[in-house]
């Protein structure tokens, strides 16, 4: 379909476009298209209606978010992309999941009711619909920021994702992967291309993360955890916001796409096949699991950005945007990151659950439709690595890019190899921590650990409140009642027998005062 | 017999080959540092071996810090 908009109508005097093709939402329009067929291939086995409507549903919204022309169309889809992916996760049909993907609908919830409320002000005070460049000048605008935030896992709001990634089924979280926190980073890009502001949070997206996937023991965890640090490097290249930057950005998230999907695919295998998904329990499946094995490794190369691998053709764009730009302190932790992102996700994730120790599972290699997705994306993953002109062809700028220069080459390479070696080193002097049965809770732990605390001591501390005060109202109307009685025996003042007289002159004295107030 | 099979890395003579493979490529990445002629924009990536340096404290850190993190 040529660039240009399409399906334009009036509604409620504003002008609403339904779609809109341009070179930035056409390259998602692409990546979406692929990571379909991918995510359709890899769950052909599966006999669950449920999954195959739910994911229609969650794609098509990813669509039409990515085409919406309009903000208010934007808003359905988004909401629409929150109700179609739930159903994903709580496809698992385990009391986990369904409490995991309660939680996860709340945090969309919220993300919807900001945007909507961003959208209205925004729209009364432009006086217009048009989705497009926003940015955080006006104080409203910042509803629309935070909304795209929490799809796109900010720091403090990102628990959504590592709480439900990994409790959805292999099949579905295949799907979950690949759609909604791209959607934000589109939007983003869309929107706030420039915010310098994205550019700490992106950095801190980057970094945080990657110190709980060492320690985490659920290895789709470890990846929703990657996830974030790779949406940072996204964010990061959105916030410097030059044409380089931009384009690094949006050719990242395209890659991420689909090596995330082939991590996720792998360890969706691994537990399709033998159950379990934790390191602690994993090991040796190289044995049995070799296709399955080497697959994840190009996963592993390509989301650690090894030259030929997809990764390195799209970060060191961002890298190198941020040099240029000046920002020397978040290019060092960029640097930091990508070392860490190699450790946790290029090493960790195929040595604990292919290598490590023999757990003496036997499993063998997964159907071969789940084989066959995951080969495509590793095929894409080394296409897109030693051909990314053709990635470039697509990007949003017309910019001249060439990662593969002596220095990035050389420089990307000591990277990787030395954080390899400091692996083998950390695990010789017996330094790296073993994978160990637990829950690692992270900012999450203020919600479901001190807010219920401190929420139930509020109510036990309002409970003792009320039960006192009760107590005190009882004791008082029972003295009262006493008195009363008292008063009512035979020396008590409402105890002495009057005469008719009196009653009446007393009952004169009270209409007489209740008409005297009323003139009052 | 399936059970009595022999895997790649069954045989620790094939891990110890992965190992030198690894101190190999890192020897020679190391030595090209002085080698090739590397363009460089930041301060830091002027001085010898930055890279490899920071890849491998980098990741010493990273994981102490995130084993201090877990038993806190």
């Amino acid at each position: 379909m040529p660039a240009g908009v399409y399906w334009q109508f009036e509604f409620l005097n504003f002008e609403l476009v339904l779609f809109r093709a341009d070179k930035l939402s056409t390259l998602f329009g692409y990546i979406f298209h692929i990571a379909a067929l991918l995510a359709f291939i890899y769950s052909l086995h599966e006999r669950d209606t449920l999954q195959y409507t739910a994911g229609m549903l969650y794609i098509g919204s990813a669509l039409g978010a990515v085409f919406a022309g309009d903000l208010l169309t934007l808003f359905i889809f988004w909401e629409l992309l929150a109700v179609s992916s739930v159903f994903l996760i709580w496809a698992r049909k385990s009391r986990r999941a369904y409490v995991a993907g309660l939680r996860y609908f709340t945090f969309h919830i919220l993300s919807g009711l900001l945007l909507l409320a961003g959208i209205v002000i925004h729209s009364r005070m432009v006086g217009s619909f048009e989705f497009t460049y926003i940015g955080l000048q006006q104080p409203y605008t910042w509803l629309i920021f935070l909304a795209f935030g929490i799809k796109s896992a900010f720091p403090f709001v990102h628990n959504w994702l590592t709480d439900a990634y990994p409790e959805s089924t292999p099949v579905g979280t295949v799907f979950l992967s690949a759609f909604t926190t791209k959607v934000a980073i589109y939007a983003l890009a869309r929107s706030f291309p420039g915010t310098e502001l994205l550019v700490y949070i992106g950095a801190a997206m980057t970094c945080f993360p990657i110190f709980f996937a060492v320690i985490e023991n659920d290895l789709r965890r470890v990846l929703a955890y990657s996830l974030i640090n790779q949406l940072g490097f996204m964010v990061v290249g959105i916030g410097i916001g030059t044409a380089l930057a931009i384009n690094g950005a949006v050719a990242h998230a395209f890659n991420d796409v689909i090596f995330k999907g082939l991590l996720f695919m792998a360890m969706g295998a691994v537990l399709h096949m033998t159950g379990r998904v934790n390191g602690s329990e994993l090991g040796g499946l190289y044995k049995t699991m070799p296709k399955t094995t080497a697959l994840c490794i190009v996963g592993a190369a390509s989301i650690s950005a090894f030259p030929l691998f997809s990764g390195f053709v799209s970060k060191s764009m961002v890298m190198s945007a941020a040099l240029d730009s000046g920002y020397d302190g978040i290019w060092l932790m960029l640097l930091f990151a990508s070392a860490g992102v190699f450790h946790h996700a290029g090493i960790k994730i195929p040595y604990f659950a292919f290598f490590a120790h023999d757990a003496g599972i036997r499993a063998g290699e997964p159907p071969g439709n789940m084989l066959t997705a995951m080969f495509i994306a590793a095929t894409l993953c080394v296409l897109v690595g030693v051909f990314p002109q053709a990635l470039y062809r697509l990007l949003p700028y017309d910019t001249v890019y060439s990662p593969y220069d002596t220095t990035h080459v050389l420089t990307q390479l000591q990277l990787l190899f030395f954080s390899a070696l400091a692996f083998v080193w950390l695990n010789l002097m017996r330094l790296y921590p073993p994978e160990l049965a637990s829950v690692n809770l992270d900012v999450e732990w203020l919600y479901r650990r001190v807010l219920p605390r401190l929420s139930q001591r509020c109510l036990n501390l309002i409970w003792r409140l009320d039960a006192g005060l009760r107590r005190s109202l009882q004791r008082g109307w029972q003295k009262a009642s006493e008195r009363i009685a008292t008063l009512q025996q035979s020396p008590g003042i409402l105890g002495q027998d009057g005469s008719t007289s009196g009653t009446v002159t007393w009952v004169t004295v009270l209409l007489a005062a209740y008409l005297f107030l009323s003139f009052i | 017999m399936s059970g009595n099979k022999h895997y790649l890395f069954d045989n620790p003579d094939n891990i110890k080959k992965i190992l030198r493979a690894l101190y190999i490529c890192c020897a020679i990445l190391f030595g090209l540092d002085f080698i090739l002629h590397r363009h460089t924009e930041h301060l830091w990536e002027k001085a010898p071996v930055f890279y490899p340096l920071y890849g491998f404290v980098g990741c010493v850190v990273l994981v102490l810090v995130a084993k201090w993190m877990r038993k806190g």
